[in-house]
């Protein structure tokens, strides 16, 4: 199970970043979904991989449980990703809408609209 | 324990809402509420910082649970020092968007302000590293909203570059604190370094991995070379004031590393030792050459503040890099001058843009009230190069006094020297071309672009041109009073670096005692 979870953290990790590196808004979008898809595995693996254990500590002797913690940060980490993500969408959208371009990398110190010129 | 540590965080929770939800047609209103908000938030502040000048690590627990298990908020003189800084900076920042009127070019700036206020205090007073996260996340997505503010075709795109930079490296974040987790079994950071210290070198690898992303994560926040290169896009595209308050968010990174590379993994842990400095040192040399190189080449006003404002950073970092008490007394006295100094620069250049064209750097119509404008410039572009008299020329000077180990003492007075010489002379190319060669041209001939030259009569009010003032202000306060200041700066180093004091303020010493190791081994490992 462990090479299960370690190659799926890999693979979605190797995806994002790929997609990230499209520099195109909805590329990186999705790039960013998966980073976070990752991520969060990831953070829920470390509290050790357990099955059929509950998250609680039981008060009849010596049963084993889960480590809760990692399933509270990563309830965490899912809602701000997704609220990030939402942002970004939005945000993403009405750059698209207002410049016509979905490229992500800008020259930092171009004229305002020489960004438009370099695009051509 | 004192419940005063809570309210820089809670009033700006309470009144953002407030702001956004009751207010949001009124912007007279939300003007006033927002305006008394930030002056208590500033008074607050002034009373911790007081409180917080005994020496003790004062501590607060959520929900009044203990330490590891509980989220604390931690007072100490570095946290009360950053929240001033942070409180006397929004109000500043705050005044001049309200006499400019930027606050009305769009919705919700208010409420974005005081949420951007809380992610800031939050970040400096949480003893938590997934708290810290939170923390980061809520400064950030206030950021984004206020990065937009007022819209645009560049600000929108610039906005999607940055949101995309800080979602990556809020990502980076995450890994890094799940490293954490996994090999040390807690994320509260004084009872990391307990655990941390147990850590013998050879088992060492993955806390080291984890202290290496974390530091990755704020260097992004603090525009560390190689991750600098969002941040000259960003500020130049923000509007003006939101600019200056984003001069306290890379700060933010600056202390993150300063407190959690301190404490955490700081000097004498086997397993982490000298591995921050390794890198940031480096990092820090080639950012100050970046942000020179940057200022020099710069064809516009704000990318040319944005650089130096890379540029202090690099010198910021070149002191923390040291972890040395003596360094970090330098260090937190440039912080809270380049700060200031960053800030007065753009609200200055956001006067003089608003009176001009474009911010090319190029002769165009000397505006009205040259003079004054020029004045303002010259003060904060000599505080930003590190000219004397302002308090730039004592941090640098702190800084060089502090580095001179025979290693590093060519490395450092060089960048510093040779950075501060660029600096000075794309600062003068620029305020020469703006301010004097403008006075060659005769004013008609612009005169056939109506609607861009009409603000370009319209005098600036004493309200407009005092946040500029004030700055400066502290500026020449911060070089007057720099024997006090330094003084209390040194005692703030020492309690940094007095780490056995910070743990047991934090985790009761017979609760450290009691609990060894209670997540790590958990019997859940041979559930599968």
């Amino acid at each position: 199970m462990e090479f299960v979870v370690a190659s799926a953290v890999g693979v979605l990790t190797a995806g994002g970043v790929y997609l990230m590196l499209r520099l195109r808004t909805f590329p990186v979008i999705l790039g960013l979904a998966l980073l976070s898809y990752a991520v969060n595995v990831f953070i829920f693996a470390s509290g050790r991989l357990v099955i059929n254990q509950p998250p609680i500590l039981s008060p009849y002797g010596e049963a084993s449980y889960t480590d809760p913690l990692p399933q509270a940060l990563v309830l965490t980490a899912i809602v701000i990703s997704f609220g990030m993500t939402a942002v970004l969408v939005m945000v993403g959208l009405s750059a698209f809408l207002e410049s016509g371009d979905d490229r992500i990398n800008i020259d930092g110190d171009g004229p305002e609209g020489d960004a438009e010129e370099d695009a051509q | 324990m004192m419940h005063w540590i809570i309210v820089p965080v809670l009033l700006p929770a309470l009144l953002a809402p407030i702001l956004g939800f009751i207010m949001r047609y009124d912007i007279t209103l939300a003007r006033v509420f927002s305006t008394v908000g930030t002056v208590v938030l500033l008074a607050v502040a002034l009373g911790l910082a007081v409180a917080a000048a005994d020496g003790q690590t004062h501590v607060y627990r959520l929900g009044d649970w203990p330490a590891p298990f509980g989220i604390v908020l931690v007072l100490d003189r570095l946290s009360a020092l950053m929240v001033l800084l942070t409180a006397s900076l929004a109000l500043i920042v705050l005044v001049h968007a309200i006499a400019t009127g930027w606050d009305a070019r769009g919705r919700h700036f208010h409420a974005l302000f005081q949420f951007q206020l809380m992610g800031i205090c939050g970040a400096f007073l949480t003893g938590d590293a997934f708290n810290l996260f939170v923390f980061f996340e809520v400064l950030l997505i206030a950021s984004y909203g206020l990065m937009i503010h007022a819209g645009g075709r560049g600000r929108l795109r610039a906005g999607v570059q940055y949101v995309v930079m800080n979602l990556a490296g809020s990502t980076l974040f995450l890994f890094a604190l799940g490293t954490l987790y996994a090999s040390t079994g807690t994320l509260n950071i004084a009872d990391m370094a307990v655990r941390i210290a147990e850590i013998p070198a050879e088992e060492a690898a993955l806390v080291r991995v984890a202290a290496v992303l974390l530091m990755i994560v704020f260097a992004v926040k603090a525009a560390l070379f190689p991750v600098q290169f969002w941040l000259p896009a960003t500020y130049a595209n923000a509007p003006a004031p939101v600019a200056a308050l984003f001069a306290i968010m890379t700060k933010v990174g600056a202390y993150a590393i300063l407190r959690v590379h301190t404490i955490s993994f700081g000097p004498g842990m086997p397993g982490t030792e000298g591995l921050a400095d390794t890198w940031l040192f480096p990092a820090a040399i080639v950012t100050i050459a970046v942000g020179a190189f940057g200022v020099l080449g710069a064809r516009r006003l704000m990318p040319l503040i944005a650089f130096s404002v890379v540029g202090s950073m690099g010198t910021l970092l070149v002191a923390v890099a040291d972890f040395t008490p003596d360094a970090t007394t330098a260090a937190l006295y440039y912080m809270v001058h380049s700060t200031f100094a960053g800030a007065c620069l753009f609200l200055v250049a956001d006067l003089v843009i608003s009176r001009r064209p474009s911010d090319r750097l190029t002769p165009m119509p000397a505006t009205v009230q040259n003079g004054l404008f020029a004045s303002l410039f010259f003060a904060a572009a000599i505080a930003m190069a590190g000219m004397p008299p302002l308090s730039g020329f004592l941090g640098k000077l702190l800084v060089l006094d502090a580095l001179r180990e025979p290693g590093s003492i060519i490395w450092v007075w060089t960048a510093i020297l040779a950075g501060s010489f660029l600096t000075i002379v794309g600062f003068a190319r620029a305020g020469s071309l703006l301010f004097w060669r403008s006075t060659a041209i005769p004013l008609p001939i612009p005169m056939q672009h109506d609607p861009r030259t009409t603000g370009q009569f319209t005098r600036a009010t004493p309200m407009q041109v005092a946040p500029s003032i004030a700055a400066i202000g502290v500026l020449a306060a911060l070089s007057v009073f720099a024997g006090p200041i330094t003084g209390y700066l040194e005692d703030t180093s020492e309690q940094l670096f007095d780490r056995e004091s910070y743990i047991a303020a934090v985790l009761q010493p017979e609760e450290v005692e009691a609990q060894p190791e209670s997540a790590e081994d958990l019997p859940a490992v041979e559930g599968n």
